[in-house]
């Protein structure tokens, strides 16, 4: 039986893409953005639609359709090295753009790039300029380096909103800025937050009735793109709140693509992106061993709200930029730690993974240090492991399985703890 | 008979295969006991105008090359990254770079950026500053923006012990590195007229040896090269000249280098180490000029079109590479990437689009600092300028 | 006798240990993996049941008056000779397959064939009874590089470019040794203890006297029940084993253990194996504290110096006393997998001499390895290195110069020449640990 949640989320979902694909006739603006540090209510204030390339991205890896996107767009010059969301995008595009549903996707009005923590952001956007002949809207969102939001940081962006963000939105919708209506949007957006730091944080019960990693990604879905600010994202946020209270209630674990997890065995956190092309394939590698992803990174790249952070009303564009400037992938290194140290202890969690991909340095550069970090911390026993976003080459089932196991038994050795005695023998064996 | 400029080159190439920094730390140490300091940076572009303006020397760090044996360096990266971290991690924990007072990351790619936060945390002694340079290029935003970037700047080198960062210090300062950078783009300009003065491999181990003399050494240094090279009477083969690209970041092995020279290239322009090139227009500041603001300026309108940097609206990327090939005379473009390194690898598709679209022949491969083979290298090379000469034949 | 088995199926080689329950390890046995892992398997483990079975025959020798005295030089002599009846046995099925691929295909055209195998073979009978006589050394364990070199050596004597070509002979050969691998036969002491005895007693001038006494002792052991208590299996082929899952355990955790097993102050393991090196930092007990596994990239493990070998046309164990040889370093920084031919030919060109260019590739591949124990928290006292890399000279030479150079003089480094079995010990003590919970 599906929840209600999925329900909902799913007929957003292809309610977006409908409207999508109605987008270039009806004159309706299109707005490519990304999901850290996307800009959705002010987009909708202007009734533009936005598409997240990267959701493409993950949709066609989840798909299958991945690989051969990538090999289009290395056989038309790009490198087996760089990002695999970029070739698949592009890959995608020369194949017709088609997107999730089928149908395809529209052209953009405007590329708006926020580029939030991503450097492969901004040439993503300069390689679909080319092809698509359309203005990018720069938005430069300083980074963390001192693990602070300064005033300036903040003035610097909210500036850039002013001048150069919305009069482009302006010039592609052919509308006014209004700013009651982004307060009205960012109002629904506080909402939703709420419910889904609620949701988060629920995994902080033992044993947790959610999976903060694989489930966390569609928990996370509504918020971190095209719906932020919709009455029908409050709408999913409460009633998945209240499915979540209910298996709180009734003693629950976590719904996996096996069913419900029981007894759970692990508790981990994650860091990283996940890898798309194998979602439930790895998934269930964590299931079968009855562990279960408390807390996770990945579910912070679309906006950092369990550490107080919510869109304002009454300070529109401040919180926009107060925003875009705390997503997780514009933290430093030493605030990445603190906070996967913060995780590990509040979930009580009993293992830190990594799960590194080749395409994302702006994750992965420096994971080695957070792994021996994090374990020089808190004492929890880390692992490592390396697949890719959607380039299905880099997803090697047999190996990571192995890599998996060997560290959950690592943890139920150490756990189990010292045996009485060891007959120290060796090895010698002649007849 | 000695070749005074070959003489020269040789003390650049030792300076630069000194991994341990001597002559930096020789520079620190003054004859009355005191130390003066130096701070560190890595690629792409950092004004290294206000360190100078701190009394530091500025002192470019990219990597170990081939020349270093990376073992803790691969204990913190991935394979799939590129190789510059790892060998200024492996000379940062090997004691290589202690010589330096601090680092300067500029925001050049998300590798580079976690450095930073990475070098915070291996080294909590030395000062360690992000330089986010703007990639909003309005001069209200993103230059206001980058000015003020800079003074925070300047203000932390003061509070490591350096020299108030006055308007009169900084421009002066501005006018020194603007010497520096009319000479340097004198003798880029003797290798444009006269390649077979200037080989490449000279060129680029004197570009080198400026990421780590102090500014005023090397210009003087840059001034008796191109005197003494450009008597030199060597004979201008029937060679293809060619523009190599996309090296911006971590530098090829001086190998390989020398294995496109000899596979019968000229090369005519380049953008190894092209921070040191990163503003291509002297500042001429005056007195009435707010210096940082005169930098970031610099910096929004007299940038390289470098592939860390936003390209803007407007022209598609890859024509002002065309127009350096026209400007040149150059016959064909050589793209150089390092394995790995996004921006470079990224940009390519654009840039042999643009090249294409104008009908200049190009070849590309990628390289790592470290990289130890180069026949693959010279074979390609080899035709791609054999097949220059004949189509200038054929047409 | 009471026993447990561990087994390591690995991706190149497959091992099995059983221990008595005293801890001692009485029978080891190791094959290649083939494509097949359960034939791998049940090969070390027919092996290594063997050997155990050997050790009661010894006892049982031991236990009779009138060997009293003789027995240890009586049991290893009726080793021999049972490892030369395994090996005629093994010969025999080679020869039976190369006939019949000898009638198939663009073979059967010929008619020479069978005379000329008729000859090869004979031979390599002959050769048989050099290699398992008293005092030889042998030179590997498989059956596949003793019978192939030696089948190479005869097919070249033999084979003529112009009527009879060498390819076609090795082909033959090629096709058998599969099949002979994937079908071995019944090599168990059980099913040729009584040739081997005849086979020993054949050679011998006290042979009426040792006769009756040795069957009777033979009888004794074979009479005696060796019970399987436990198995535990691990290695990358692990998953392949018809065990429970409480009977599988990683090849981390039965490294980190074996180590510990073999060397007590063991805090930090190295394994380089053929597909991955294994980085693994163990407590004062064995138990893993943390690991690093290689990453994607293979480079640096020892699939690397296979490509060498092939490329240089040599056998893996040939490159590292090659390397000794060398006087100068040859840098080499890339351990790319890929490009390892290209790397080499390269050098070659460049007029280096073979020896110092691997000289220089042991030195890159340990470096590799090096980084991954620097990732996996760097060396503790005492480091042990496991796995077959470890038995090259080289290797070895490089590994000791390198902890040398990075974690000082003071680290104790300890290998042993049989720590390809490490992983199949640490599983053997598992299976202990588990048969005396039940």
């Amino acid at each position: 039986m599906k929840d209600r949640s999925m329900e909902l989320q799913k007929e957003l979902i292809s309610g977006h893409y409908d409207r999508l694909s109605r987008a270039n006739d009806e004159g309706k603006p299109v707005v490519y953005t990304f999901v850290p540090g996307n800009l959705t209510e002010l987009m909708l204030s202007f009734d533009a639609l936005p598409v997240l390339p990267e959701i493409n991205a993950l949709q066609s890896g989840m798909r299958k359709k991945s690989g051969g996107f990538i090999t289009a767009a290395e056989k038309a010059g790009h490198s087996e090295d760089v990002c695999s969301y970029v070739k698949c995008d592009l890959g995608m595009m020369e194949q017709g753009n088609i997107g999730p549903t089928g149908k395809a996707l529209p052209k953009p009005d405007l590329l708006l790039l926020s580029y939030t923590g991503c450097f492969t952001f901004m040439k993503w956007f300069e390689l679909l300029r080319e092809k698509y002949d359309c203005p990018v809207a720069m938005l430069h969102v300083p980074y963390q380096s001192r693990g602070e939001i300064t005033d300036d940081m903040r003035e610097y962006v909210v500036k850039q909103l002013r001048e150069e963000v919305i009069p482009k939105l302006e010039q592609v919708s052919g509308k006014k800025y209004d700013e009651d209506r982004l307060k009205e949007l960012l109002g629904r957006s506080a909402q939703a937050e709420d419910d889904l730091v609620w949701v988060l944080e629920s995994a902080k019960h033992k044993p947790s009735p959610i999976d903060g990693y694989f489930g966390g990604v569609y928990y996370i879905g509504p918020l971190f793109t095209a719906f932020r600010g919709t009455p029908e994202a409050v709408e999913y946020y409460r009633t998945l709140r209240s499915e979540v209270e209910q298996r709180i209630a009734d003693g629950l674990g976590p719904i996996t693509p096996e069913g419900e997890l029981k007894d759970e065995r692990y508790r981990i956190v994650v860091e990283g992106t996940p890898n798309w092309t194998h979602f439930r394939e790895f998934w269930k590698m964590f299931a079968d061993e009855r562990a279960v992803a408390v807390a996770s990174t990945y579910t912070k790249v679309g906006g950092l709200y369990d550490t107080g952070f919510r869109h304002d009303p009454t300070r529109p564009l401040e919180s926009l930029a107060e925003y875009c400037l705390g997503c997780y992938t514009n933290l430093s290194l030493p605030a990445r730690i603190s906070l996967i140290e913060k995780y590990v202890n509040e979930y009580e969690a009993g293992g830190f993974l990594i799960n590194s991909v080749k395409s994302c340095n702006s994750f992965s550069a420096g994971q080695l240090l957070i792994l021996r970090e994090i374990e020089k911390r808190t004492g929890v026993p880390g692992a490592f492991i390396e697949s890719d976003l959607v380039d299905p080459r880099y997803f090697s089932p047999a190996n990571i399985k192995n890599r998996l196991e060997s560290y959950f038994q690592m943890i139920e050795q150490r756990r189990s703890g010292r045996p009485k005695s060891i007959a120290n023998a060796g090895l010698e064996a002649s007849p | 008979m000695s070749d005074p400029a070959s003489a020269l080159i040789d003390r650049c190439e030792a300076i630069v295969n000194d991994l341990d920094h001597t002559s930096v730390a020789d520079w620190k140490r003054q004859s009355d006991g005191t130390e003066r300091k130096a701070v560190g940076f890595l690629p792409v572009y950092v004004p290294r105008e206000v360190i100078h303006a701190a009394g530091f020397l500025p002192v470019g760090v990219v990597g170990g090359g081939d020349a270093l044996e990376i073992i803790r360096g691969d204990a913190y990266f991935q394979s799939y990254i590129c190789h510059l971290p790892r060998s200024i991690i492996e000379m940062g924990l090997g004691g290589k770079l202690d010589a330096l007072d601090g680092m300067i990351f500029p925001s050049t790619c998300d590798v580079i950026r976690n450095l930073s936060g990475m070098w915070q945390l291996l080294f909590p002694d030395k000062w360690a500053w992000y330089l986010d340079v703007p990639q909003n290029l309005s001069p209200r935003l993103g230059g206001r923006f980058y000015a003020h970037d800079l003074q925070l700047m300047a203000k932390e080198l003061e509070g490591l012990g350096g020299l108030e960062v006055t308007p009169e210090r900084l421009r002066g300062s501005i006018e020194v590195y603007d010497v520096h950078r009319g000479i340097t783009e004198d003798v880029f300009a003797l290798r444009r007229e006269a390649p077979e003065k200037v080989p490449t491999w000279e060129l680029y181990m004197l570009i080198r040896a400026g990421l780590i003399l102090p500014v005023e050494d090397h210009s003087e240094l840059m001034v008796e090269y191109l005197e003494s090279a450009s008597k030199r009477t060597a004979k201008r083969r029937d060679n293809p000249r060619v523009i190599v690209a996309g090296a911006f970041c971590e530098q090829p092995p001086m190998g390989l280098i020398r294995t496109l020279e000899r596979a019968g290239c000229y090369i005519v322009e380049d953008d190894f180490s092209l921070g040191q090139r990163w503003l291509r227009e002297p500042l001429r500041i005056t007195d009435e000029d707010e210096p940082f603001g005169a930098l970031a300026k610099a910096f929004l309108e007299h940038s390289a079109q470098g592939a860390t940097r936003f390209h803007p609206d407007g022209e598609p990327k890859g024509e002002e590479l065309v127009r350096q090939v026209r400007e040149c005379e150059a016959e064909g473009v050589i793209l150089a990437s390092p394995s790995f390194c996004d921006p470079s690898l990224l940009d390519r598709p654009m840039i042999t689009a643009a090249l294409d679209r104008e009908g200049i022949p190009w070849t590309g491969f990628k390289y790592a600092e470290n990289t130890g083979q180069f026949q693959g290298i010279r074979e390609q090379a080899g035709t791609f300028s054999d097949s220059i000469r004949l189509w200038s034949e054929a047409s | 006798m009471r026993t447990v088995i561990g087994i390591d199926l690995g991706s190149t080689t497959t091992k099995a240990v059983i221990r008595d329950e005293d801890g001692r390890t009485v029978g080891r046995g190791i094959t290649n993996s083939r494509s097949n892992y359960d034939v791998a398997c049940a090969v070390a483990r027919t092996e290594a049941m063997n050997q155990a079975r050997m050790r009661l025959l010894a006892d049982a020798i031991g236990e009779d008056d009138e060997l009293a005295g003789r027995a240890e030089p009586l049991a290893r002599s009726l080793d021999r000779a049972f490892r030369h009846e395994q090996h005629n046995a093994q010969l025999d099925e080679l020869r039976k397959q190369c006939e019949v691929a000898a009638d198939s295909g663009r073979a059967a055209e010929r008619t020479d064939l069978g005379s000329v195998l008729d000859t090869i073979f004979d031979q390599l009978k002959v050769d048989a009874e050099r290699m398992f006589a008293p005092l030889a050394e042998s030179r590997s364990d498989f059956f596949r590089d003793m019978a192939g070199s030696g089948y190479q050596a005869k097919a070249e004597q033999i084979a003529d470019p112009e009527t009879l070509p060498f390819d076609l002979l090795l082909g033959l050969y090629d096709q058998a040794i599969l099949k002979v691998e994937n079908a071995p036969g019944d090599l168990s002491l059980e099913a040729l203890g009584a040739a081997s005895l005849k086979r020993m007693l054949s050679k011998r001038g006290d042979s009426d006297r040792v006769r009756e006494p040795l069957s009777a002792a033979l009888r004794r052991a074979m009479a005696q029940d060796i019970e399987v208590m436990c198995e535990v299996g691990t290695g990358y082929g692990r998953v392949r084993l018809p065990f429970p899952k409480e009977q599988i355990r990683s090849e981390i955790l039965c490294h980190g253990l074996g180590a510990h097993m073999m060397f007590p102050g063991t805090r930090t393991v190295l394994d380089i194996g053929g597909q991955d090196t294994k980085a693994i930092q163990v407590d004062d007990q064995g138990i893993v504290t943390s690991f690093q596994m290689n990453d994607r990239c293979a480079a640096g493990c020892g699939r690397y110096l296979g490509y060498i070998a092939d490329e240089m046309n040599l056998g893996l164990h040939e490159l590292g006393p090659l390397a000794m040889e060398g006087t100068k370093e040859v840098r080499i920084n890339s351990t790319c997998t890929v490009f390892a031919g290209a790397e080499l030919r390269d050098r070659l060109s460049l007029g280096e001499k073979r020896e110092d260019i691997l000289l220089g590739l042991h030195r890159a591949i340990v470096l590799r390895a090096m980084s991954l124990v620097a990732r996996s928290g760097g060396i503790d006292n005492q480091f042990t290195w496991t796995g077959g890399v470890a038995r090259n000279p080289a290797a070895v030479q490089a590994l000791k110069m390198l902890v040398r150079e990075n974690y000082g003089d003071e680290i104790e480094i300890n290998i042993d020449p049989s720590s390809i079995y490490t992983g199949a010990l640490g599983a053997a003590e598992f299976a202990t640990r588990l048969a005396g919970e039940a």
